[in-house]
């Protein structure tokens, strides 16, 4: 038998589009309407042969396949034991299992982080130093008519962001890509850059005094050099009045400003540079976030604990220092005894020194796909996937919440991830007495 | 579940004229009831006074803008965090608490039922994931209504019923309890980084004024037979001279009072309660709108008193955060929410030296002191933009106590000293008016019948706290008074025993409150079948994804409302 399941939430980028139409027949999903390419290829490739199907443990080197109730007792033993765990990921789940991994964490007195640490930390710890100024992808689509993509290709890396939110969006002061002009700056001409108006290409790695040129600029002082980060300060100045002369105007910027040379002070930089332009006309900013939960993760771990990530319980109570109690420096420090993953792989994305310690410590992965952290792992705990076969409240990159439907049924009676949390949870408390 | 009896405490229940009396309260199975079996657990209360658990009518303790606020401030949480006990979840505090901890901290001091004021529809889904986090009270949350396009366009059109039918379905749809409104049409304005200044002043693009908003939904308010009154946050918040936009506001809805009920709920009072025309000759409007509502009966408002706090302030008034950022030069956070609403945030710390913030401080007072009616007084700091909730104690003490008043006054700014009325001002409140302010008052407006009171049926929501009322002299005893508000010597909720000494010994979960608001189904069709189009011109999301199921409240308490259209 066949059905239609409409307006499904996508679960891959930070877009989380909300509008796909999900045919399933014989259990399977047979087509997916409104899709972009990348969304498609994660709905008709889910079962793939990469999928794992039997939780394991490793004896001797070698996986051997248990019983789910094995799985979760091993995994919270090597918890228990542990003095200093690292429970690292969240992004690719929902938050009712966010909620769980932070729970664990503060009865195991470890620490809690999630994939922002590799990604926008710089731009959480920009909002300590500075604030935002930024609002729902909606004002963008209805009222926008400068829109400036920095160091963000999202012709790749959010397909459907262009036509759902910003230039090629239809809202109700701006109807049509004539009304909106695109600009962006980056270090290579990208896909989106081809469709700019204004492409503005700088030098690698100066973007925080590309940035902070412009807040000159846009201040009206003078800049007694011919050209910053390879952009000649008279287009500099071009820009800034193209800034200050919009009427609603909106800056997204990628991992390319976040991760190259500065990263925090570039964000410093781009928030400061976006909140003076307030005084002269309405100016906004958002970072394009990734993953389509990592807004969530953010979210859930604030909430309970005050901290976006990077929350350290082995006081008992919530400490956070970025830098001190972040995955890849308490890795490379040598300083976690276990480590649970939850949806990521840190093994293949890691530098190669906090890997190398990953390998020397247990490890849990509770993963729907196998990958390079599940083959280093202890224990493999394989999961349904969130937004396809189980239900669960993800946060859109503008913290807009919204909830996953459950299209088909998971491949042997998988559970989820907030499950397995919830199982780990109550063993590790009777451990731990 | 257990029973309870509570012997020898003196008893203050204003809702059903109690002052004071030695009454035992019995309790069983979550409810008051008239007696309970010898084998009820027993709570020797001599020398300590009972009351309704309290019920705090405005406090932004969930949802997008708060928790913007806990990660704008780690410097906050630093100097204040709790430790993980048996029973209890660690966490942070001070002005924005996580979950855990704000659940805690206003049970700890014998609170039991706290309503978040502002949620933009879009994000109420965050609100209730945040709501359904924080133990123990119980709470539910305001929808913000007062930017909201489709309301803003039925009214142009004066489509009364239909736009009726439309805030009935949002209530539904996100689950809210009340219509919120905020600076009403000046944060629509923001969305174009403009202002409004007057009530009469046009809306850009929507040709509305925001007095014709506030009318609309208070007719709107009393043809869905809504359990609260709209709840309104001026225009020109935070401005010199705006108490007269705040009258202008009261006035604008008089002739809509039912029967003579009231018809506006205005908040943070003291936000609004400015007289002069400059920073440099601010003064106190206190007076004057203490005057107006001494002669009406269709207002009642809450005080927003400050407490001399390093805070962070955050409301849906985007434009008024943007001015205080201004001022202030700290961090700013900014976040417009599509065809509906906005909100800021901004850290700021009121000090006793400044000559603004001890006038504001004097406002707030004069305004509880010289509105003669304490009904219409509800108890707030606007938490936590006057001052964090756990400053409730201190307020409770400065309105006891002249003392307590004076010595404060001896310390602020001398100028303002000179121009406040405050010092003049004898009055000191009773217990009994302290149990209206903070219990009997608040769930009495907000419609909630089992609570606020100790009468047989009501929900057993107690807080006891340790204070000889025979021997009290409250002037003198101010510290007393701050000391057993802190800390309730029990705090009761639903018939078990939360909180002992201060100290937490339960974390169960409250429930979530919400108004189930029905219309006629060919008014409500009609207008669905309008809505869908316009839906999806407006949002990014699907009309079907902002609906939030009944079941995502986990602990629902629908409360069934039938409307007159």
């Amino acid at each position: 038998m066949e059905k239609t399941i409409y307006n499904a939430v996508c679960t891959i980028c930070g877009c989380c589009c909300d509008d796909l139409e999900v045919k399933v027949g014989d259990g399977k999903i047979v087509e997916v309407k409104n899709a972009c390419a990348i969304s498609l290829s994660k709905f008709q490739n889910y079962n793939s042969e990469e999928r794992i199907i039997k939780p394991m443990i490793k004896k001797n080197g070698e996986f051997k396949e248990c019983s789910f109730k094995e799985a979760a007792e091993k995994a919270s033993m090597i918890l228990a034991e542990a003095e200093y765990p690292l429970i690292y990921g969240l992004s690719l789940t929902s938050t009712e299992a966010i909620g769980k991994a932070v729970e664990l964490a503060e009865v195991l007195g470890g620490v809690i982080d999630n994939t922002t640490s590799v990604c926008h930390g710089p731009s959480l710890i920009g909002v300590h130093d500075i604030g935002v100024v930024t609002c729902t992808l909606g004002e963008i689509k209805n009222r926008a008519d400068l829109i400036i993509y920095w160091a963000s290709n999202p012709v790749f890396s959010h397909p459907r962001h262009l036509a759902r939110y910003t230039i090629f969006s239809k809202g109700k002061f701006r109807k049509e890509r004539k009304e909106r002009k695109l600009i962006v700056v980056d270090v290579r001409k990208t896909a989106t850059a081809k469709l700019a108006d204004i492409f503005i290409q700088a030098i690698p790695n100066q973007d925080y005094e590309l940035l902070s040129a412009l807040r000159m600029a846009v201040k009206g002082e003078e800049i007694y050099l011919d050209e910053v980060a390879g952009v000649p300060v008279n287009k500099i100045e071009e820009l800034a009045d193209l800034m200050i002369s919009c009427e609603f105007g909106v800056l997204f910027f990628g991992l390319g400003l976040t991760m190259s040379l500065g990263k925090s002070r570039n964000i410093d930089a781009a928030l400061s540079l976006v909140r003076d332009l307030n005084e002269k006309t309405k100016f906004l900013i958002m970072p394009m976030r990734g993953h389509y939960n990592v807004t969530g993760a953010n979210e859930v771990i604030a909430w309970q604990t005050g901290y976006p990530f990077a929350v350290d319980f082995s006081q008992g109570y919530p400490k956070y220092n970025p830098g001190e109690t972040t995955t890849i420096e308490l890795l490379t420090r040598g300083e976690c005894d276990a480590a649970l993953i939850i949806g990521s792989d840190p093994a293949a994305h890691f530098p190669v020194s906090a890997v190398k310690h990953l390998m020397k410590i247990p490890v849990i992965t509770i993963d729907p796909h196998k990958n390079a952290t599940t083959l280093i792992s202890n224990v493999v705990i394989p999961t349904a996937i969130t937004g396809i076969e189980v239900e669960g409240t993800v946060y859109r990159m503008d913290g807009v919440p919204l909830e996953c439907k459950k299209l088909v049924e998971p491949p042997l009676g998988l559970k989820s991830d907030e499950e397995i949390l919830t199982e780990i949870l109550a063993n590790v408390k009777k451990l731990k007495g | 579940m257990s029973e309870i009896l509570i012997k020898n405490g003196f008893v203050f229940d204003p809702l059903n004229n109690i002052n004071g009396e030695k009454i035992d309260i019995a309790v069983k199975d979550g409810k008051i009831v008239e007696k309970v079996s010898s084998k009820a657990k027993v709570i020797d209360a001599s020398d300590m006074i009972v009351m309704p658990g309290g019920v705090d009518i405005h406090s932004h303790i969930a949802g997008s803008k708060v928790n913007a606020g806990r990660v704008l401030r780690p410097e906050d949480h630093v100097k204040d965090f709790e430790v993980k006990t048996k029973i209890t979840r660690s966490g942070v505090g001070y002005s924005v608490p996580s979950t855990f901890t704000t659940g805690y901290r206003y049970a700890k001091m014998g609170y039991t039922t706290v309503f978040e004021p502002a949620t933009p529809p879009l994000k109420t889904r965050h609100t209730h994931e945040e709501l359904r986090d924080i133990p123990i009270i119980d709470k539910g949350c305001f929808p913000l209504l007062g930017n909201n396009w489709f309301i803003m366009e039925y009214l142009k059109e004066e489509k009364l019923e239909e736009c009726a039918a439309y805030i009935s379905w949002l209530l539904n749809a996100v689950k809210g309890y009340a219509i919120k409104i905020v600076n009403p049409g000046g944060t629509e304005a923001w969305g174009w980084g403009r202002e409004i200044a007057y009530l009469d002043e046009e809306i850009p693009y929507f040709n509305v004024t925001p007095k014709e908003i506030v009318r609309w939904l208070c007719k709107i308010n009393n043809i869905l037979n809504l359990p609260h009154p709209i709840h309104v946050h001026t225009n020109n918040l935070g401005k010199p001279g705006n108490y007269v936009t705040t009258i202008e506001t009261m006035d604008a809805v008089k002739d809509l009072s039912k029967d003579g009920e009231v018809s506006i709920h205005v908040t943070h009072v003291q936000f609004n309660g400015f007289a002069g025309t400059s920073w440099l000759n601010l003064a106190s409007g206190a007076s004057e709108i203490a005057d107006y509502i001494n002669k009406n009966t269709h207002v009642e408002i809450d005080v927003g008193q400050i407490t001399f706090a390093d805070t962070t302030t955050m409301t849906a008034d985007g434009p008024f955060q943007y001015i205080l950022y201004l001022l202030s030069r700290e961090k700013w956070v900014n976040a417009d929410v599509e065809a509906e609403t906005g909100a800021g945030i901004v850290p700021f710390r009121y000090k006793k030296s400044n000559y603004v913030n001890a006038i504001q401080w004097g406002i707030g007072l004069e305004l509880a002191l010289l509105i003669k009616d304490p009904w219409k007084i509800h108890m707030t700091t606007d938490h936590p933009n006057g001052g964090p909730f756990t400053h409730y104690p201190k307020v409770i003490a400065w309105l006891m106590s002249g003392k307590a008043r004076e010595k404060t006054i001896n310390k602020i700014n001398k100028n303002a000293k000179r121009r406040l009325d405050l010092p003049g001002i004898d009055r000191e409140y009773t217990l009994y008016e302290i149990a209206i302010i903070t219990r009997a008052a608040t769930a009495k407006s907000l419609g909630l019948k089992n609570k606020g009171h100790l009468g047989v049926g009501a929900d057993a929501d107690i807080a006891i706290y340790d204070l000889n009322y025979k021997k009290l002299e409250s002037s003198k005893d101010y510290k007393l008074i701050k000391k057993a508000f802190k800390r309730a010597a029990y705090t009761i909720k639903n018939g078990e025993i939360v909180a002992k000494n201060g100290e937490i010994v339960d974390s169960s979960k409250g429930k979530i409150y919400w108004v189930n608001s029905k219309v006629a189904d060919d008014i409500q069709k009609a207008m669905l079948s309008n809505l869908k189009t316009k839906f999806e011109d407006y949002y990014t999301i699907k009309m079907e994804n902002y609906v939030i199921n009944e079941s995502y409240l986990r602990n629902s308490c629908m409360l069934n409302v039938q409307s007159e259209v």
